[in-house]
């Protein structure tokens, strides 16, 4: 069993070997120390990049240069997954990107012996006229602030000693020993910490549910069923720096008197249960998970259970019946799950996000987490940002910020030149925001105002080449699938509300479709049982409220003016053709007709629509319209 | 165990086989490949799965946690399995049917050598995830749901495999390929043939 004597002394020891990876932590340019260190991402994106093949060839390569002042370590996330596999290193805090095995041998013979930077592969944003920027004040990074991610892309996320390095196990030695479960509650409600799995509850007036009401057993979940297409947050949390979940469960656990954890975690996520599973392993070897923590009476110990693909499982008690063995269909919710949850006791459930913001505001106090974000909302909120976006990658921000900074100065704006449309923000549950809400800060309330929501943090921007009524369909195709079946509204409603959407994209829709469609929505909102049906209507109702005008060129002018839905366009050649008759020969359906060296043309009668024409064009004649 | 969880156990098989062998029938409607449950060859596999039962009988919620194993050694869920589960652990066969159908993870049909799971989770769909699988599909010669003839590939499509920033994305045997093109795709497909 370890004291918190011991602690504090790991703690010692491991800070003195990590002084790099505090200059990251801290942004700060420390003095010299006469050590370099070289920190490789091994987030989900850069991770399946061969980032253990870097890093082996980095190591290899350093000890044949006998070069001893040098480490090299492999941290979660770094967020800016776009320009992956990313290097950083300290202390110069210079940024390398797009970095392959092969690369590495440059960057350890100009970098590291000779202090001479890779030009070519510095990250485009840190360059600067006369030169280079230091990660920290990279536009990616300057407007964040990390609390849920303050150990991402730092420490050595198998390594327990490099969490306590850096405060870990520091929050819940200070309630086991300082704190009574009423004052751990008292902070978590005035924190005005808010749910980050999508609902917003506030989380201490969840916690003191539980603590009041009486039971021989209550259990905490996290939930880590993170299934919104589109959102990675709670992957890069838990593969990056799993400790911060378990010790934010623990102190829940000792908040509401529970003595059992559970981590539901998907299946699609091997690489986060593996990490887990030895974040687990090692917290119990400590003794800082399993019986008497720190010498007390409080014992808490945590499972991980696997989902199995199945998205509404992200659904409270859904997932509960996942746990307990059973299809996972929601339950009616006649009792709340703070009083009636797993195997009927109390049950805690709270998101990854969620709980890796317990220790900090433990050990920084309420009043220093309500001074970040908004009042509706305190905190920060990590997003993770998708789509045509430049700069695609995971980003933490305070609450309040307006999405234009998170899109144009954080993201830097669309790629390839294209213009903004919409962003989605809340997966399946969300809606789609137009540019005249860009300006709108982001938090709970303001949000669920514009007809959207925050949701877990997904974030996927559209340019003009996005069809809103095509990604409206492709939504409630998501949500049919996953439909668990059990209420009628959502069951028969979603499907319904698909087939009216399949119609409108192929070109047979009618008028009396949109008000069909406005009617369905409200109806299933109103009656479903769950999250999943209260919320599945929300893409359609919010593109039919933004975007009407091309739900009615779909029905009146049968034309899809995003060029997306095939049903609707036609083909077209240019008068850039060169008549090479390379697409008359592709066509399958002999629709082509023209004479060498002269314009073709296309029958539309008897065009299929397959693309062909357009992919074989050497010129870029064939165009959609 | 009494009279009456018999009765229910009997019942469950009945009827449970009558429904997997219309499962079966509609799964081989579209699957090229046909596939016979091997007691014989499989006996060190049931052995380590009625290990694992044993070891985790006082578990609550043990279904998940047998039909994960299940998957993870046989590489699906064959129902001479599910009846062996059902037998250990004194749960009705309809029961544990129920969950494995429930999720789309469990498969009850054996997947190919390479399993090839094509993201279409919303980044990668407005990144042109649909693209990729149509090309798969064109390449291999199925469709998504099916496996090779001969036993080869075989695809399925996924909802988001949290890999965003790549997309679009595609997953063959756990590893993850991202940034896709069509001509990459099949760069990646022959290095598996």
């Amino acid at each position: 069993m370890i004291t918190i004597e011991e602690l504090k002394e790991i703690r010692q020891n491991t800070l003195e070997k990590m002084a790099l990876k505090l200059q990251k932590q801290r942004e700060e340019v420390l003095d010299n120390l006469g050590e370099k260190l070289v920190l490789i991402c091994g987030g989900p994106g850069c991770h399946s990049s061969n980032v253990e093949d870097i890093k082996a060839r980095f190591e290899q390569k350093i000890s044949e240069k006998g070069l001893n002042n040098v480490k090299v370590s492999l941290a979660g996330c770094f967020g800016l997954c776009q320009s992956g596999p990313n290097v950083e290193i300290y202390p110069e805090s210079t940024f390398y990107c797009g970095v392959k095995v092969e690369d590495v041998d440059e960057i350890v013979d100009k970098h590291l012996c000779e202090n001479v930077i890779v030009d070519r592969l510095l990250y485009e944003g840190a360059i600067e006229e006369g030169g280079v920027k230091p990660v920290s004040q990279v536009n990616f990074y300057r407007k964040q602030k990390k609390i849920a991610l303050r150990n991402c892309g730092i420490i050595d996320y198998n390594d327990i000693n490099e969490y306590i390095a850096f405060d870990g196990y520091q929050a819940l030695a200070k309630v086991l020993t300082e704190m009574t479960q009423e004052d751990v509650i008292k902070v978590m409600k005035e924190s005005n910490l808010r749910g980050r799995g999508g609902a917003g509850f506030p989380t201490g007036r969840k916690w003191e549910t539980a603590f009041k009401y009486d039971a021989d057993e209550k259990y905490v979940i996290c939930n880590a069923d993170e299934g919104d297409p589109g959102a990675f947050m709670d992957r890069s949390i838990l593969e990056g720096d799993p400790h911060s979940v378990l010790e934010g469960m623990a102190i829940c656990g000792y908040a509401i008197g529970a003595g059992q954890g559970y981590i539901y975690v998907r299946a699609e996520y091997p690489v986060a249960v593996e990490r887990l599973k030895i974040a687990i392993k090692q917290a119990r070897e400590m003794g800082l998970l399993g019986k008497n923590i720190f010498g007390t009476d409080f014992s808490f110990d945590i499972e991980l259970r696997l989902g199995a693909g199945a998205f509404v499982c992200g659904e409270g008690t859904a997932l509960m019946e996942s746990i307990e063995g059973r299809r996972g269909m929601p339950r009616p919710k006649v009792e709340r799950t703070a009083h009636k949850g797993l195997w009927g006791k109390p049950t805690i459930i709270n998101n990854v996000e969620t709980l890796a913001n317990v220790p900090p505001i433990i050990l920084n106090g309420a009043e220093w987490f309500k001074s970040i974000g908004t009042e509706d909302s305190s905190g920060t909120k990590v997003f993770a940002l998708g789509g045509k976006v430049k700069n695609t990658g995971l980003v933490e921000v305070p609450m309040g910020t307006t999405l234009r900074e998170i899109i144009f100065d954080i993201g830097g704006g669309i790629a390839n030149g294209k213009k903004f449309k919409a962003v989605q923000t809340g997966g399946p549950s969300g809606g789609c925001i137009p540019e005249e809400y860009l300006d709108t800060p982001v938090d709970f309330g303001s949000l669920s105002k514009i007809g959207s929501i925050m949701g877990s943090g997904g974030m996927i921007v559209l340019d003009e080449s996005d069809c809103m009524v095509d990604i409206a369909r492709f939504f409630l195709d998501f949500t049919v699938d996953e439909s668990c079946g059990k209420c009628v509204p959502c069951r028969e409603g979603t499907k319904r509300m698909l087939e009216i959407l399949e119609r409108i994209t192929a070109g047979e829709g009618t008028p009396e479709d949109l008000e069909r469609l406005e009617t369905l929505a409200e109806v299933i909102t109103n009656s479903s049982l769950c999250g999943l049906g209260q919320t599945a209507a929300n893409p359609v109702k919010s593109t039919l409220k933004y975007f009407r005008d091309e739900y009615e060129a779909h029905v009146y002018e049968k034309r899809c003016p995003a060029g997306v839905c095939q049903a609707l366009l036609q083909f077209f050649i240019t008068d850039k053709c060169i008549g090479c008759t390379k697409c008359a020969r592709n066509c399958p359906v002999s629709a082509i007709s023209g004479k060498v060296k002269e314009r073709h043309v296309i029958d539309t009668e008897k065009c299929i629509k397959c693309g062909t024409c357009m992919e074989v064009c050497p010129t870029g004649a064939v165009i959609k319209r | 165990m009494d009279y009456e969880t018999q009765g229910s156990i009997k019942s469950a098989v009945f009827f449970c086989n009558v429904k997997y062998k219309l499962t079966y029938e509609e799964i081989k409607g579209g699957c090229s490949m046909e596939f016979k449950f091997n007691w014989e060859g499989n006996r060190d596999k049931i052995q380590k799965l009625t290990d694992f039962i044993q070891e985790n009988k006082d578990k609550k919620g043990i279904i998940m946690m047998a039909l994960h194993e299940t998957q993870d050694l046989f590489g699906y869920i064959p129902l001479e399995i599910m009846n062996l589960i059902s037998k250990e652990i004194k749960v009705p066969l309809s029961e544990i049917y129920g969950v494995a159908t429930f999720y789309s993870q469990f498969s009850l049909v054996p997947k190919g050598e390479n399993v090839i799971g094509v993201c279409l989770g919303t980044a990668c769909y407005v990144k042109g995830g649909q693209d990729i699988l149509a090309k798969l599909e064109e390449l291999l010669g199925i469709s998504s749901g099916q496996t090779t003839p001969d036993g080869k590939f075989s695809i399925d499509t996924t909802r988001c495999l949290g890999s965003c920033g790549l997309a679009p994305v595609m997953m063959i045997n756990g590893q993850i390929y991202g940034r896709l093109t069509l001509d990459k795709v099949e760069e990646i497909i022959n290095s598996y043939r």
